[in-house]
């Protein structure tokens, strides 16, 4: 079965083409070049001609070079022993401790049956009062950060991994800078979360074939630990458009028609076969992903986030450093958000109002507008809200950051213009804050009843 | 099987190359044998003895050389009854059949029987021996759930034939013989309680093709007021990605006034349809008091799932429905994204190396969405009665632009289009349909007029609001500031519905009618307001008391109450008389609908001395028990 090959026949971009029989698809294959070992897979059979896909890059390829298939697909390991260590691309140690190679699985497996999955329903607290209380993650979801370069998607990831709740973490990094790879490292060191996480570590610098395994890696890994020891996993990919770059290359190497913007055809069921690998298994753990997705151009109609934002739950933009409230939208936060305490819903949609209210108001004093009492207290609680609770380094509980809105509406606004029920304000209004003189809110009724209205059509969305 | 065999000598992605010994079929359906497992595969080319074949699941670990087994017939469904509240994959495998056989994933090339065959059915013969029979002759009946589901001759049978033996009434399996008969050429043929059916092709067992015209009522306040849909029609729904498209399609799923609902979950997410596999079971029909799921069939062929089995997902689906239409019913198909089946296609066409269209799309993308839809329609059946299949299709452009081929190509062929925009979606006005660039070409069961004078209102308030973006408030006018408000009232109360209230979020026919006229009479008046501020004022807090007068149901006493009020608080800035000279709520009533309905039926019937209305009949409404049931008279 293991028989060698050695007349290479074509090398074009990171594809070889070797003549060769018995083979089988997406098989590995293992290549012997003068400066060491790399994996290939089979991406296409012709008759006697097999075409690979080398992991490390056809740099330096001798037409001479050994070819030795392997008679498996893709594996990874799948051990106890995993926790705390990390691997490159291709599934082997980047630390230095030993090689891994018992219990080997095979990656991108089946897709689940969908009559297995359960509605999700356990909330994921973050301590991000942008995540926790406006756009709750739940156990499941699949959920992507578009950003452009530059944000602090990374540190938001990193952050979320040592805070979510989750039993472990599988962290693939697709393309990433060097220093990126390190700063995850020493961050979930020093949090002490290094000993539940599992890296698979693309950078940069390695070849760019070899991202397109990290996600079915992780993911497979995630999966296994999931539904065998009923873990809770979560699964961070970042960043999902240089996965999605790779898979250009290689289309335009095969020739494939491109569809659009030289992306291939199938880029919609390529990412939605690693983002549906998020599941809730009955009687078992779940998976959850978070994947960092950059925006080039910052232009969410590129291909790339298009796609994904019609396979994911919602998403999260991440503007100026912050989660930016509009626009970002958890598909799930209403499965979760009802369970957790009875001001939630209230304080989530009047204080999302006020803010898009404040946002009127500074566009209007951008164009010299005359402010009003109602928009200087709006400008007031704007500024409030966006260092109180869209800040990303504000870290505190759902419920301290709950309690936190109503003081910063008790410190901006009347009980009866923040537009909640009576019943909540009276029970969870701050004692002692210094009540706003009635004048100084008559002359905004008409907003307040305008408020009102809004507060309903919001309702009907839940 | 057929005596044909193949060999495999080319492996790409999902297209399989077969180096074939013998006749194949176009669209043949063969099995790529490797090692324990069958792969379903489907030919979608052939060139001389080589034969390009589509395999429907994952292609890992198959090799050049191995065997592919022929079966010389095309992709096919089972038909008969046990079909409703079923959960299929795009091949009619059920899911919950493989979940029980294989856990907790969809294995690769697992095949199960579609229907159950070990269900015993309760057969009533219709026929007895000597009786001539052709294709689509009901040669008995059995209960399935609320309907009388009729055993029919395979529709592909040719010719006629005499009846030699039937079983009696009695218990039996879908795979029993029930009934033998022999054909002009005195060849014997068997009759089972099922039959398989060829995806692709449409099943036209009927006299003829009629108009749509009876509205297929959704219970959606701005489709069945502003762009119905009817009964037998098309319509689309075209929208980006978190506009709402899968809502609207479940709350249609739900609230449609049809008797069965197909929901094809085409290369969307699985969580979706988990939603509606969790909580159909547990919802209640208001027609028939029983669970949601007996009148469902789910096609499930999510996103990570094989895409060529996507890629026939639809057409399982628009079979099954044709299929149940041959009953007499009316049945609705929400295909949900139709972007994801020509996608599909896409992939297809690209591993043929067929010459790309835009976007990649093959040329033949317009000819088959038009296919697709073209097989909806409402259809007179042999003996009289109708059948009507509507389709529904989601589309998800990419970017949002609806000028990209599949949108484009959908348009020219559907009925209605119900535009979602993210704009309406991002100011939470839901359903997010653009009441200004949708359309429809079926009438509303509200006078065209009246509709016609509602969006006219709509249009000015969108000209004053673009206006008033430049001039500002300041610079309008007092009364075109009021036909502003006017139509923000109108949108506000009427266009946007709370789909997940229990009141609210389905608007019965009558409800409809009786609160459209409100509304049409409030945007008609004629007001006297100080300033704008005032006129602001006036509408807000009319605004709010209209849509709490949504949410009360139309049998509480307070529906009256919250009307008075209402109207008393009209009356005060406005010299209309209303809610003086308002009809009563009877008026609008299904009942009386459904009085003069019985009236125009039985003129028909002493025209035709015969019972023919059935379907009239059940238009009426259902939900009050008032079906006539004259099918099961039959």
């Amino acid at each position: 079965m293991r028989k060698v090959y050695s007349n290479i026949l074509k090398i074009e971009g990171d594809v070889i083409t070797v003549r060769a029989e018995n083979i089988a698809n997406e098989e590995l294959a293992e290549i012997t070049t003068s400066r060491g070992k790399t994996l290939a897979k089979v991406i296409r059979l012709e008759d006697d001609l097999v075409y690979l896909q080398v992991f490390a890059g056809s740099k330096g390829i001798s037409t001479g070079d050994e070819v030795r298939f392997l008679g498996h697909p893709m594996k990874v390991t799948y051990t106890e022993n995993m926790l705390g260590r990390i691997f490159n691309g291709s599934g082997e140690p980047r630390d230095s401790g030993p090689a891994l190679e018992e219990n080997m699985l095979e990656i991108g497996g089946p897709s689940a049956n969908p009559t297995k999955r359960i509605i999700p329903q356990e909330m994921i607290r973050t301590n991000i009062p942008m995540i926790d209380v406006f756009n709750s993650l739940v156990k499941s979801q699949k959920l992507p950060i578009f950003s452009i370069s530059g944000e602090p998607y990374n540190q938001l990831l990193a952050r979320i991994a040592l805070q979510a709740e989750a039993d472990m973490i599988v962290l693939g990094g697709i393309g990433l800078k060097y220093d990126e790879y390190l700063y995850f490292r020493n961050t979930l060191e020093e949090g002490g979360a290094l000993n539940r996480s599992i890296f698979f570590m693309h950078t940069a610098a390695d070849p760019k074939v070899e991202s397109l395994m990290v996600p079915d890696m992780s993911l497979a890994v995630a999966e296994k630990f999931a539904l065998e020891e009923d873990k809770d996993v979560l699964v961070l990919l970042t960043d999902m458009t240089n996965f999605a770059d790779a898979l250009k290359e290689i289309a335009i190497t095969m020739e494939q028609v491109p569809s659009n913007r030289g992306y291939p055809g199938d880029l919609y069921s390529q990412l939605a076969s690693r983002y549906e690998k998020a599941v809730d298994f009955e009687g078992a753990g779940s998976v959850t992903i978070l994947a960092a997705t950059t925006m080039p151009g910052d232009d969410v109609t590129h291909p790339v986030p298009d796609n994904t934002g019609y396979i994911t739950e919602g998403q999260f933009y991440l503007h100026d450093g912050m989660i930016d409230p509009f626009g970002s939208l958890s598909r799930l936060k209403q499965q979760v958000n009802d369970k957790t305490r009875d001001d939630h819903r209230a304080i989530m949609d009047n204080m999302i109002q006020l803010y898009a209210q404040y946002k009127e108001t500074e566009e209007k004093k951008s164009m010299g507008f005359r402010m009003t009492e109602w928009d200087k207290r709006l400008l007031k609680y704007g500024d409030k809200f966006v260092s109180g609770m869209m800040d990303l380094s504000v870290n505190i509980p759902l419920e301290k950051a709950l309690d936190r809105g109503w003081k910063i509406l008790a410190e901006c606004f009347k009980k009866e213009e923040t537009g909640i029920k009576s019943e909540l304000v009276d029970k969870y209004w701050p004692d002692g804050t210094p009540e706003i003189s009635a004048e100084e809110g008559q002359e905004e009724k008409s907003e307040e009843a305008d408020k009102k209205e809004e507060v309903t059509e919001e309702k009907k969305e839940e | 099987m057929s005596k044909t065999k193949g060999k495999i000598t080319g492996i790409n992605g999902n297209m399989i190359t077969v180096k074939v010994d013998g006749d194949v079929i176009q669209n043949e359906i063969g099995y790529a044998v490797v090692g324990e497992e069958k792969l379903k595969s489907e030919i979608v080319r052939i060139r001389g003895d080589i034969a390009f074949m589509q395999v429907f699941e994952d292609t890992r670990g198959l090799k050049v050389g191995d065997v592919v087994e022929f079966t010389e017939e095309m992709l096919s469904v089972e038909v008969g009854p046990g079909l409703l509240g079923m959960v299929y994959d795009g091949l009619q495998n059920p899911l919950e059949d493989i979940a029980e056989e294989f856990g907790y994933f969809l294995k690769r090339g697992a095949l199960v029987e579609a229907l159950d065959r070990e269900k015993k059915w309760n057969f009533k013969p219709n026929v007895k021996p000597g009786d001539k029979v052709t294709a689509g002759s009901k040669l008995g009946f059995v209960d399935e759930g609320i309907f009388d589901h009729p055993i029919f001759v395979p529709f592909d049978f040719r010719g006629e034939a005499e009846i030699d033996t039937i079983v009696s009434k009695g218990e039996y399996t879908v795979e029993k013989n029930i009934a033998k008969a022999t054909d002009e050429n005195g060849e014997q043929h068997e009759f089972q309680m099922y039959f398989t059916w060829p995806v692709k092709v449409p099943i036209e067992e009927y006299e003829e093709r009629k108009l749509p015209e009876d509205p297929m009522v959704t219970q959606t306040r701005i489709v069945d007021t502003f762009f119905p849909i009817a009964k037998g029609g098309t319509y689309c729904i075209p929208g980006p990605f978190g506009s709402g498209k899968t809502v609207l399609q479940q709350v249609t799923s739900r609230f449609a006034q049809v008797d069965i609902v197909i929901i094809a979950a085409c290369g969307e997410r699985a969580g979706e349809v988990v939603e509606t596999l969790k909580e159909f079971p547990e919802l209640q029909d208001p027609r028939t008091g029983k669970s949601l799921m007996e009148r469902t069939i789910i096609i499930c062929n999510t996103s990570s799932m094989p895409v060529a089995a996507r890629e026939s997902s639809v057409y399982t689906a628009v079979t099954l429905g044709e299929y149940y239409r041959q009953l007499g019913l009316d049945v609705l198909l929400l295909a949900d994204s139709t972007s994801r089946w020509a996608q599909a296609m896409r992939e297809l066409s690209g591993r043929l190396e067929e010459i790309p269209g835009e976007e990649a799309f093959p040329a033949y993308l317009e000819s088959r969405i038009a296919q697709f839809y073209e097989r909806a329609g409402l259809v007179e059946l042999g003996d009289g009665e109708q059948g009507s299949l509507t389709i529904g299709g989601t589309v998800s452009p990419a970017g949002g632009n609806f000028e990209e081929p599949v949108t484009q190509g959908t348009l020219k062929v559907v009925g209605a289009f119900h535009g979602l925009s993210r704009d309406r979606a991002n100011a939470r006005r839901y359903p997010a349909i653009d009441p200004l660039e949708s359309w429809t070409n079926y009438n509303s069961f509200i006078e065209q007029d009246k509709v016609d004078r509602a969006v006219d209102v709509l249009k000015r308030g969108d000209e004053v609001h673009q206006m008033m973006t430049v001039v500002g408030e300041e610079g309008t006018s007092l009364d075109d500031y009021v036909f502003y408000l006017k139509s923000e009232f109108l949108d506000n109360v009427y266009l946007q519905q709370n789909s997940f209230d229990e009141v609210d979020g389905k608007s019965s026919v009558q409800r409809q009618k009786y609160v459209f006229d409100k509304v049409l009479r409030i945007l008609e008046a004629d007001f006297d307001f100080e300033d704008k501020k005032e006129a602001r004022d006036f509408f807000n807090k009319l605004r709010s008391i209209f849509i709490d007068w949504n949410y009360v149901d139309l049998e509480d006493d307070e529906f009256q109450k919250q009307e008075g009020e209402i109207d008393k608080y009209l009356k005060e800035k406005s010299a209309e008389k209303f809610g003086e000279d308002r009809k009563g709520l009877e008026d609008f009533s299904d009942e009386a609908q459904l009085e003069e309905e019985i009236e125009e039926e039985e003129k028909q019937k002493s025209e035709k001395e015969k019972t023919d209305g059935s379907q009239k009949s059940k238009k009426g409404n259902a939900e009050k028990g008032t079906d006539k049931k004259s099918k099961d008279d039959k």
